[in-house]
């Protein structure tokens, strides 16, 4: 009797220790798994360079940053990226101009004032509208906005940078809306009931407490929704026109960073050709540029982190 | 004297027109709110009315085609759907077995904190990024070519963030008492996941799988980069066949295209006959999107009202 206890406790300390090592195996599997986010980080880093390392043994960085001509599909080929900087930059002024006041407002309105109920059903809509593929956003640019703009302003080209940045910034509303909606949320309601106690009407509680005691939350949406127009690909591609164009007039048609690789790559150049491998170059300055965004975003919001 | 130079008046002039400033901000707010959705929904309207006059069988089963009235979407869906396996075959997996590390087994240190800081960096990286991420790995150094293994590889990168970061939220709302029961009857860590963290988190890990997958259904940028062609008149092989082993992989590495490239090719043609068909693709895609978020949604909803803790 003693005897079969003791072969069944061996028994359960030999599963307990085939069952630990079992766990030691399954715990380096599922950190193989969490070190893939950061294989895809070093490995765009690794590719945007190496890649790009061709380009710049024939063209030199200070032809790439001061040349104001891209040209790379001509004959007389030129480098420059300033052309592709201007037409995204412009672009998402644009786009920005639109969705933050709008999406702000909108975020206070549906944070302080609207009822209960409204806010319910508004918050879903707003998170299903960004799931809309952008190439769709593309379409409503061409084919529906820039039509309305001409009526407005007749002489107005038909691939324009302002159609592809309103719509972009269409776009953005509901996420820097929905964004800043949640930042404001957090704000304690003590906080406010101290506003109102003070005689504060909503208006003067939203704009003086809630609002500065949301910066943090508020700057990181609109870095983000910055962050998305800048890197914002199919609404320009199809609205805004494939070509260079050193201007920052939202009138005209431009090539943002990310046209120009999606022109490329819809081509037929040959793949070791410089023109091809120019789309890394591109896309480096691209990523740097997303990159400064996000670190702007991320010091933002320490800096003025509220502690509640 | 001074502290009284307010008249009562004057208070309760300053105090009603502070509060017709209110109501101000209110309309204001209210018609930017629906002015916005005013808009999209006109849109979206008058994307399903242009392309109206394609919906119909022919359309769906028929290949692109030089002329628009004969084109359809075939193989672009075809396409679409098994891009949409390999990437939930890869990103299901991949994620969830990374928001179990960081969420039950990772130590609080440096280590843990750098993947927490990539994953969130990624869901910032622009999609066109991971075309060319994709373009120089996958098609350069692994030879894949510009295939259906590619696409679907890419995507499942793209979506990892998002199914991570749902899969974390849905495993950090079981409660602790649950994981404590079992670790108290001597299971071990992986035991107490597998049996009891897990089943309950169902829910939320499938919503974010599908909100995922709806994202990248809509991706466009990156296929483009890596190099998908837009007239693809033949489907890939038949994963199912009639003889041994019945299932082949060949169509893994076929060429292929997707609905929003064969979007985008009839967009940027001068032609108007090929705008309509734009407008049917992009009415399909779009409602393939809301229809999956409209799943997702309903999951999330189903698993709360099961699970009483």
């Amino acid at each position: 009797m003693t005897q079969g206890k003791t072969q069944m406790s061996q028994g359960a300390f030999a599963s307990l220790r085939y069952r630990k090592s079992r766990d030691r195996v399954i715990e380096f599997i599922l950190l193989l798994a969490g070190l893939v986010a950061v294989f895809t980080t070093v490995a765009i880093v690794f590719i945007l360079f190496y890649e790009s390392s061709y380009f710049f043994d024939h063209v030199s960085v200070k032809d790439f940053i001061t040349d104001t001509m891209w040209t790379p599909l001509f004959a007389d080929a030129r480098y420059g990226i300033m052309p592709l900087v201007a037409g995204t930059l412009t672009v998402t002024a644009v786009a920005i101009l639109v969705a933050i006041p709008v999406g702000t407002i909108i975020a206070i309105y549906l944070s302080e004032f609207a009822p209960h109920k409204l806010r319910e059903t508004v918050k879903p809509i707003l998170e299903l509208l960004g799931a809309v593929p952008t190439v769709v956003y593309g379409y409503f640019a061409l084919l529906m906005v820039t039509p309305l703009l001409q009526e407005i302003w007749p002489d107005l080209p038909g691939f324009n940078m302002l159609s592809a940045g309103l719509v972009i910034g269409l776009m953005i509303v509901p996420y820097v809306a929905s964004v800043s909606e949640d930042a404001m949320r957090a704000v304690p309601k003590y906080m406010r009931e101290g506003s109102y106690a003070m005689g504060a009407t909503k208006m003067q509680t939203a704009l003086r407490v809630v609002v500065p005691g949301a910066f943090s939350g508020l700057a990181a949406a609109y870095i983000l929704g910055i962050s998305r127009a800048v890197g914002e690909t199919m609404v320009v591609a199809i609205a805004a026109g494939m070509m260079a164009n050193l201007t920052f007039n939202p009138t005209e048609p431009a090539a943002t960073i990310t046209a120009y690789i999606v022109q490329v790559s819809l081509g037929d150049l040959p793949h070791d050709s410089i023109g091809y491998q120019s789309i890394f170059a591109a896309g480096l300055v691209l990523m740097l540029m997303t990159l400064v965004l996000n670190v702007i975003g991320f010091f933002l919001t320490r800096r003025f982190r509220e502690a509640y | 004297m001074a502290a009284t130079a307010l008249t009562l008046e004057q208070i309760r002039h300053g105090l009603s027109w502070r509060k017709q400033l209110d109501k101000v901000f209110i309309a204001i707010g209210l018609a930017l709110l629906f002015g916005c959705l005013g808009i999209l929904a006109i849109l979206f309207f008058d994307l399903v009315r242009d392309g109206s006059s394609r919906f119909g069988w022919d359309f769906f089963t028929s290949f692109p085609s030089r002329k628009a009235e004969n084109a359809g979407i075939l193989s672009a869906a075809v396409g679409t759907m098994l891009i949409m396996v390999v990437t939930a075959l890869v990103a299901l997996p991949v994620g969830v077995a990374a928001a179990i590390y960081l969420e039950e087994y990772a130590p609080k240190n440096w280590f843990t904190g750098i993947i927490e800081i990539n994953v969130t960096n990624l869901a910032g990286v622009p999609s066109i990024i991971y075309g060319l991420l994709a373009l120089g790995l996958f098609v350069y150094q692994f030879n894949f070519g510009q295939s259906v293994l590619t696409a679907g590889l890419t995507l499942a990168l793209l979506i990892l963030p998002i199914v991570i970061v749902a899969t974390r939220e849905s495993l950090r709302a079981v409660p602790r008492a649950i994981r404590e029961a079992a670790y108290g009857l001597g299971a071990t860590r992986w035991e107490v996941t597998k049996d009891h963290v897990l089943p309950y988190s169902t829910g939320g890990i499938l919503t974010g799988l599908i909100l995922g997958l709806s994202r990248a259904i809509g991706e466009t940028a990156p296929i483009i980069t890596i190099g998908a062609l837009s007239f693809i008149a033949f489907l890939p092989p038949s994963p199912v066949s009639g003889e041994f082993p019945f299932l082949n992989f060949e169509w893994l590495m076929s060429e292929f295209t997707a609905m929003p490239i064969q979007m985008f090719n009839w967009v940027s043609r001068p032609d108007q006959a090929f705008q309509a068909n734009a407008a049917a693709a992009g009415a399909i895609l779009l409602g393939m999107t809301l229809a999956m978020n409209a799943v997702a949604i309903w999951i999330r909803y189903r698993f709360r009202k099961k699970i009483s803790w």
